[in-house]
C-alpha cells in the first residue's frame, strides 16, 4: 500500500513543481512564442479532480489489500485499519510535505462525503424494524444524547474546577457544554462501520444505528446554541435564549425530517411517470435526495435527519417504480458511494491526526473526556432502557445494554464540528481537538477493536438469517391484522392500531398516487414472497438436477440449451439405430424450412418469457457487503425450469397425475408432424395454402387472446415488470370450448391483420427447406419407441375415425383443392380436438387442449409485440394439467412444421 | 380510561376471571369498562352487532373473523368473562410465571399454543382442524390486495398449503401449522403490551 502511496503523494509536488515553468516559458519576453507546444503540462487546470480521484483510487486500494487477507479483516474492522493506513499516509505526507495537507476538510466531510453515508444507510433501513422500535430509538437518541453533552459537559468543567485539568486550557462552563455536545454524538459513519461486522441481533442493531442516525438532530441543535451562546458570551444570554434553545431542537429535527419527507414524496412522484426514460431513474434517487441534504443544510435544519427520512420514505414507492435495472443501479451506487465516502473518511481522519500543528495536549482533559463519555454513555443507557423496558413488550436485558453502551463509537462528525469551532471564541480549541481525535481514534480503534470478541463472549443473540416461507409470510400479516383488531376491541389505540391505520392509508392514498398502477399491483409482500421462492426453488433445482435432465432428456422443450445438446445426441441416436421411430424421410425433408422459422419462433418466446424478475430487495444495513444476489443465476432455463417443476407438483397433487404429461405431447408431435406429412405428400403440387386449417385456427384463437391480452395490458405493461403467473386469456372465455369458437371464426380469416405469426406458420409449407427433420425426428424418437406405440397407434386410429366439424367450414377456403380439404381438414381439426384424450388420461381433455394451444398460439404475437410479459403469465399460470402441455406444443410446433 | 368511576364498579366473578386468564386487576378493570362501553344497550352481554360497530374492525380484512372468535359453537352473545377469555390470549408471556407453573395444571390462555390456535381457527372455517387449500385461498383472497388476481391467488395458496404440508393430504393440520412457524416469535408477535 504504501508503495502504491509514495508516489501518488509525490506526483502533485513535483506537478506543481513542473507546472510552474511553462506557465512563464511564454511570458518571458526575450524568447519568441515557442508555436504549438507538443507537449504541455497543465497539472493546475486538473489538480483538484485529479487529487479527488487519486484518494479515492488510494482508498480503494487499500480495501483491495485489506481483503486479500481473510484473517486480518475478520479480526480487524476495516475501519481501524483505514485509520491507520491514514497515520502512515499522513506521515508521509508530513515528512514529504513539510506541512500537513489533504487533512479532512469540515466542508468536504459534510457537502461530499457524509450525504452518501447517510443516504444508504436511510434507503436501505430495514423499516418494519426501526419503526418497530421508533420509541426506543428516538429515547435514545434524544434524551441519551442530550444527557451524554450535559453530564460530559459538566463533569469536564468539574474537573477542571477540581484542579485536575492544567489551568492553560482556557474554557468555561459553556466551553466545556459546547465540547460536551459534539463529543456525545454517537456517530453513524463509525457505528456502521463496526455494527455491520458484528452481527448482533436486529433489535440491538437498529437501535443502536437508529440512535447514531437520529440523534443528529440534537447534535446540530446544541452544537448551534453552544455556540452561539460562547461566541455572544455567557453574560449575555439570556432565558429567552435557552427557551430559544430548547425550540430550535424542534425546528431542526422536525423541519429537517419534513424536508425529507417532501422530497421522498416528489422523488416518488416523479418516478411515477419515467417509464419512457428508464435511464435517468437512478439519477433521481440521487438528486432529490441530495437535493433534501443540501435542502435542509441551507435552512440550517438537520440535513441527515431529511437525508435519513428521505431515503426511508421514498423507497418502498421508488422500488416499485423504477425498473429492474434502475433498481440494481441504484443499490450498487449508493452501495459504491457509501463505502468509498466512508473509506475516505477514515483514511482522512488518520492524516488528519498527524497535523500536530492543530492540537495541544492535556492528559488531564483527554483521560478525563475518554472516562466520562464511557461513563456517561453506559450509566444513560442503563437509566433509559429501565424506562423503555417498562413499555417494551420485550425488554432490553443486560447484555444488550452492555452492547449499546460498548458501541457507542464516535467518529468523523464530532472531529468535523470540532475543526469547525472559531479560534478566537473559543481558546481551548486546540485541546478540544486533540481530545476529540484521541476519542474519535480510540473509540473506533479500541471499542472496535473488542466489541467483536465482547459480543462473542457475552453470547449476544446474533442476527440469525432464516428463509422467509410463504406460511410465515402470511401468517405475519395475518398477525399484524389480529393485533390490530384486539387493539380496537380493547379500545387501545396503540401501535398496532396505528401502523394499520397507516397501512389503510397508504394503500388507499399514498400507494394509489405514487406508485404505478403496474407496479402497484405487484407490490404485495406475500406476492413477493412467492415470487422469490419460486425463483430460489427453481434455482436450487437446476443446481442439483442439472445432469438429471441431460440423462434422461426430459422436459426439453422448455430449455433451449439443452434442445440443441438432445438434438445432437438425438440426431446421432437416429443415425445410428436407423430410426424406427422415425416415421417418414419426407417429414424430414417437407418440413424442414420450419425449423429455422420455429427456432425464431422460440427463440423469441423464450426471450420474451424470460423477463427479468422484479425483486424486492430486502434492506439491509450492511453497506459494504451487498447480499449474495441470486439475480445472475437466474438462467432463462432455470426459470422455466422451475415453472414446469411447479405445475408438475401442482399436477401430482391436484389432479394425480404424474409424468404423464411430457409423454402425450410429443407423441401428439409426432402425429401433428404425420399430418403435415400427409399434408405434403397428398397435395405434393400445391404445398403453400393447404395446410393453412390448422394455422389460420391458430391465428384467429389469436385474435381473441390478444384482445384479452390488451385488456390485461391496460396496467401499463413494462418491460422488467417481473413475473406475473397468471394468464389472463387462461380461464373462462378459452375453458368454454374456445376450439369450437374459433374454429366459427376461421372462415375470415383476413380480418386478422398479417401478421408475421401468421406468415411464419404458413412458411414452412411454402418452402421446405432446412434441417427441421433432426428436431422433429428427434421428438418421434424419443417418444414413441418407448411403450407409446399403443398410444400412438390409438390416437392415429381415432383421428381417423373421427369425423370433425370444420369439414363444413372447409369451402371457405377457397383456394384449397377439394382433394386436400377432405384429407387434410378433418385430420387438422381432430388434431385440434381429439388429440390428448385416448391415449393418456387427462382430464379435461377438450377444453384444456384447444386452450393450450390457443394459447399456444397467443403467445408468438406477444412475444412480435414485445410484450414479454403475457407470454409467460398464460404458461405459468394455466391449470397444472395444460401448462405444461402448453409448453410442450410449443416445443412441438416445430415439428409440426 | 380505567380511572372512572373504577371504585364503584364490581366485576362479576371478577377472581375467578382474574385466575383463569392471568389478567391483572387493572387490566380486567379496564376491560370491564372497555366491554360495557361497547355494550350499547347495557344488555350484560355483548352481540355481534356491538362489535361490528367499531369502526376500524370494518375495515379490518379479518375483523369478521375475529368477531367470530368472541362468539364460539354458534353463540349470539359473548358475556364479560367469554370477551376477557379470548383476550387472553393476547397477554404478554410473563417468564417468571412460566417457570413457577404447575404443569398439572393446564396451559394458561396466553401460552404459545393456545396462542398459536386462535389464529389457527382464524382459518379454519369449518372447524375440522385443517387449512384446507379453499380456506388458505379465503384467507389470501382477504389479505393480499385486489391487485393480484385469482389465479395468482390459487397459485399461491396451492405453494402455501403445500409448504406447510407434511402429510400430503392437502390441507394443514393445527401441527403442522404450528411446525410452519416454529421458528417465528409468537409470544411476541401474538401479544399486545398493554394487556398485562
Amino acid at each position: 500500500m504504501l508503495r502504491a502511496a509514495v508516489p501518488l503523494l509525490g506526483l502533485p509536488l513535483a506537478g506543481a513543481g513542473i507546472a510552474e515553468e511553462p506557465t512563464q516559458e511564454p511570458g518571458s519576453p526575450g524568447e519568441p512564442p515557442p508555436g504549438l507546444a507538443l507537449f504541455r503540462w497543465q497539472w493546475h487546470e486538473v489538480e483538484a479532480p485529479y487529487l479527488v480521484a487519486l484518494w479515492i483510487l488510494v482508498a480503494s486500494l487499500a480495501k483491495i489489500v485489506f481483503h486479500l487477507s481473510r484473517k486480518v479483516t475478520s479480526l480487524v474492522p476495516e475501519s481501524c485499519l483505514l485509520i491507520l493506513l491514514g497515520l502512515v499516509l499522513g506521515g508521509v505526507v508530513l515528512a514529504v510535505a513539510k506541512k500537513a495537507e489533504y487533512q479532512l476538510e469540515p466542508g468536504t466531510f459534510f457537502l461530499f462525503l457524509l450525504p452518501p453515508i447517510v443516504l444508504d444507510s436511510g434507503y436501505f433501513m430495514p423499516s418494519r424494524l426501526f419503526f418497530d422500535n421508533l420509541g426506543a430509538i428516538l429515547t435514545y437518541a434524544v434524551v441519551g444524547t442530550l444527557w451524554n453533552a450535559f453530564t460530559t459537559g459538566a463533569a469536564l468543567w468539574g474537573l477542571q474546577q477540581a484542579g485536575l485539568v492544567a489551568p492553560r486550557v482556557q474554557a468555561g462552563l459553556l466551553d466545556f457544554l459546547l465540547f460536551g455536545s459534539l463529543i456525545s454524538a454517537v456517530d453513524p459513519v463509525a457505528v456502521l462501520a463496526v455494527f455491520e461486522e458484528v452481527h448482533v441481533n436486529e433489535t440491538l442493531f437498529i437501535i443502536v444505528f437508529g440512535e447514531s442516525l437520529l440523534n443528529d438532530a440534537v447534535t446540530v441543535v446544541l452544537y448551534k446554541v453552544c455556540n452561539s451562546f460562547v461566541e455572544m458570551g455567557s453574560a449575555k444570554v439570556q432565558a429567552t435564549d435557552y427557551l430559544k434553545g430548547v425550540a430550535s431542537l424542534f425546528v431542526v429535527s422536525l423541519g429537517g425530517a419534513a424536508v425529507g419527507l417532501v422530497f421522498a414524496f416528489l422523488l416518488a412522484l416523479t418516478t411515477r411517470f419515467t417509464k419512457r426514460v428508464r435511464i435517468i431513474e437512478p439519477l433521481l434517487v440521487f438528486l432529490l435526495a441530495y437535493a433534501a441534504y443540501l435542502t435542509a443544510e441551507m435552512a440550517s435544519l438537520s440535513a441527515i435527519l431529511a437525508v435519513t427520512m428521505c431515503g426511508l420514505g421514498c423507497k418502498k414507492y421508488v422500488e416499485a417504480n423504477i425498473s429492474h435495472k434502475s433498481r440494481t443501479t441504484v443499490k450498487y451506487t449508493m452501495k459504491t458511494l457509501a463505502s468509498c465516502a466512508e473509506t475516505v473518511i477514515f483514511m482522512l481522519l488518520g492524516i488528519s491526526a498527524v497535523d500536530s500543528s492543530k492540537w495541544a495536549w492535556d492528559s488531564g482533559l483527554v483521560l478525563g473526556t475518554l472516562f466520562f463519555i464511557l461513563f456517561f454513555r453506559a450509566l444513560g443507557v442503563v437509566l433509559q432502557t429501565w424506562v423503555l423496558n417498562q413499555f417494551r413488550l420485550v425488554p432490553l436485558d443486560k447484555i444488550d445494554q452492555v452492547v449499546m453502551s460498548y458501541g457507542g463509537l464516535r467518529g468523523a462528525v464530532a472531529f468535523a464540528l470540532v475543526i469547525l469551532l472559531d479560534r478566537n471564541k473559543v481558546p481551548a480549541k486546540d485541546y478540544f481537538v486533540a481530545t476529540t481525535i484521541v476519542v474519535v481514534f480510540f473509540t473506533v480503534i479500541v471499542q472496535g477493536l473488542t466489541i467483536k470478541p465482547l459480543v462473542k463472549w457475552l453470547k449476544v443473540k446474533r442476527s440469525e438469517h432464516h428463509k422467509p416461507t410463504l406460511n410465515q409470510e402470511l401468517h405475519e400479516h395475518t398477525f399484524d391484522h389480529i393485533l390490530a383488531a384486539v387493539e380496537d376491541v380493547v379500545g387501545h389505540h396503540g401501535y398496532h392500531y396505528w401502523r394499520d391505520r397507516w397501512e389503510q392509508f397508504d394503500k388507499k392514498y399514498l400507494s394509489q398516487l405514487l406508485m404505478r398502477r403496474s407496479a402497484y399491483r405487484i407490490r404485495d409482500q406475500i406476492w413477493d414472497v412467492y415470487y422469490r421462492l419460486n425463483i430460489r426453488d427453481a434455482i436450487s433445482f437446476v443446481d442439483q438436477g442439472g445432469h438429471v435432465l441431460s440423462s434422461t432428456g426430459l422436459s426439453l422443450p422448455s430449455m433451449p440449451s439443452r434442445n440443441s445438446v438432445a438434438e445432437t445426441s438425438v440426431t446421432n441416436l437416429l443415425r445410428e439405430s436407423g430410426s424406427g421411430a422415425c416415421l417418414d424421410l419426407q417429414v424430414i425433408d417437407t418440413v424442414r424450412s420450419g425449423r429455422d422459422r420455429e427456432d425464431a419462433v422460440m427463440h423469441h418466446l423464450l426471450c420474451g418469457g424470460l423477463y427479468k424478475p422484479r425483486r424486492r430487495y430486502k434492506a439491509s444495513c450492511s453497506r459494504h457487503f451487498i447480499s449474495e444476489d441470486a439475480q445472475e443465476r437466474q438462467d432463462k432455463e432455470i426459470f422455466q425450469q422451475n415453472m414446469k417443476r411447479r405445475l408438475e407438483s401442482f399436477k401430482s397433487t391436484k389432479h394425480n397425475i404424474c409424468f404423464t404429461k411430457n409423454k402425450p405431447r410429443p407423441r401428439k408431435a409426432g402425429r401433428k408432424k404425420k399430418d403435415g406429412v400427409a399434408n405434403a405428400d397428398a397435395t405434393n403440387g400445391k404445398p403453400p395454402r393447404d395446410p393453412g386449417f390448422q394455422d389460420t385456427a391458430a391465428v384467429t384463437l389469436t385474435v381473441e387472446s390478444e384482445e384479452e391480452e390488451s385488456d390485461s395490458s391496460e396496467t401499463e405493461k413494462e418491460d422488467d415488470e417481473g413475473i406475473i403467473f397468471v394468464a389472463r386469456a387462461t380461464s373462462e372465455v378459452l375453458q368454454e370450448g374456445k376450439v369450437s369458437g374459433s374454429l366459427e371464426v376461421c372462415p375470415s380469416p383476413r380480418i386478422i391483420p398479417p401478421s408475421p405469426t401468421c406468415a411464419e406458420k404458413e412458411l414452412p409449407w411454402k418452402s421446405g427447406q432446412g434441417d427441421q427433420a433432426v428436431y422433429v425426428s428427434s421428438e418421434t424418437t424419443k417418444i414413441v419407441p418407448v411403450d407409446m406405440q399403443t398410444g400412438w397407434n390409438q390416437s392415429i386410429s381415432s383421428l381417423e375415425s373421427l369425423a370433425s366439424p370444420p369439414c363444413t367450414q372447409a369451402p371457405t377456403l377457397t383456394r384449397l383443392p377439394p382433394r386436400p380439404l377432405g384429407a387434410e381438414e378433418p385430420r387438422a381439426a381432430l388434431d385440434l380436438l381429439s388429440d390428448p384424450r385416448p391415449s393418456f388420461a387427462f382430464p379435461p381433455s377438450l377444453a384444456k387442449a384447444g386452450r393450450s394451444r390457443s394459447e399456444s398460439s397467443a403467445d408468438i404475437p406477444q412475444q412480435q409485440e414485445l410484450q414479454p410479459l403475457m407470454g409467460p403469465k398464460d404458461q405459468t399460470h394455466l391449470s397444472p394439467g395444460t401448462a405444461n402441455s402448453h409448453w410442450c406444443i410449443q416445443f412441438n410446433r416445430g415439428g409440426r412444421l | 380510561m380505567g380511572s372512572r368511576g373504577s371504585h364503584a364498579t364490581v366485576i362479576p366473578d371478577g377472581d375467578s376471571i382474574r385466575r383463569e386468564t392471568g389478567f391483572s386487576q387493572a387490566s380486567l378493570l379496564r376491560l370491564y369498562h372497555r366491554f360495557r362501553a361497547l355494550d350499547r344497550n347495557k344488555k350484560g352481554y355483548l352481540s355481534r352487532m356491538d362489535l361490528q360497530q367499531i369502526g376500524a374492525l370494518a375495515v379490518n380484512p379479518l375483523g369478521d373473523r375475529i368477531i367470530d372468535s368472541f362468539f364460539p359453537d354458534g353463540n349470539q352473545r359473548v358475556d364479560f368473562s367469554g370477551f376477557v377469555r379470548v383476550l387472553a390470549h393476547f397477554r404478554p408471556i410473563d417468564e417468571e410465571e412460566a417457570g413457577i407453573r404447575d404443569p398439572k395444571q393446564p396451559e394458561p390462555l396466553n401460552s404459545r399454543m393456545n396462542k398459536l390456535r386462535f389464529a389457527f381457527q382464524l382459518y379454519d372455517l369449518d372447524r375440522d382442524g385443517k387449512i384446507s387449500r379453499h380456506e388458505m385461498l379465503q384467507v389470501l383472497r382477504l389479505m393480499v390486495g385486489v391487485q393480484v388476481t385469482e389465479e395468482q391467488l390459487e397459485s399461491i395458496a396451492d405453494r402455501t398449503v403445500q409448504e406447510a404440508d407434511e402429510d400430503g393430504d392437502g390441507a394443514v393440520s393445527f401441527l403442522e401449522f404450528t411446525k410452519s412457524l416454529e421458528k417465528m416469535n409468537i409470544e411476541q408477535k401474538m401479544s399486545i403490551r398493554i394487556l398485562k
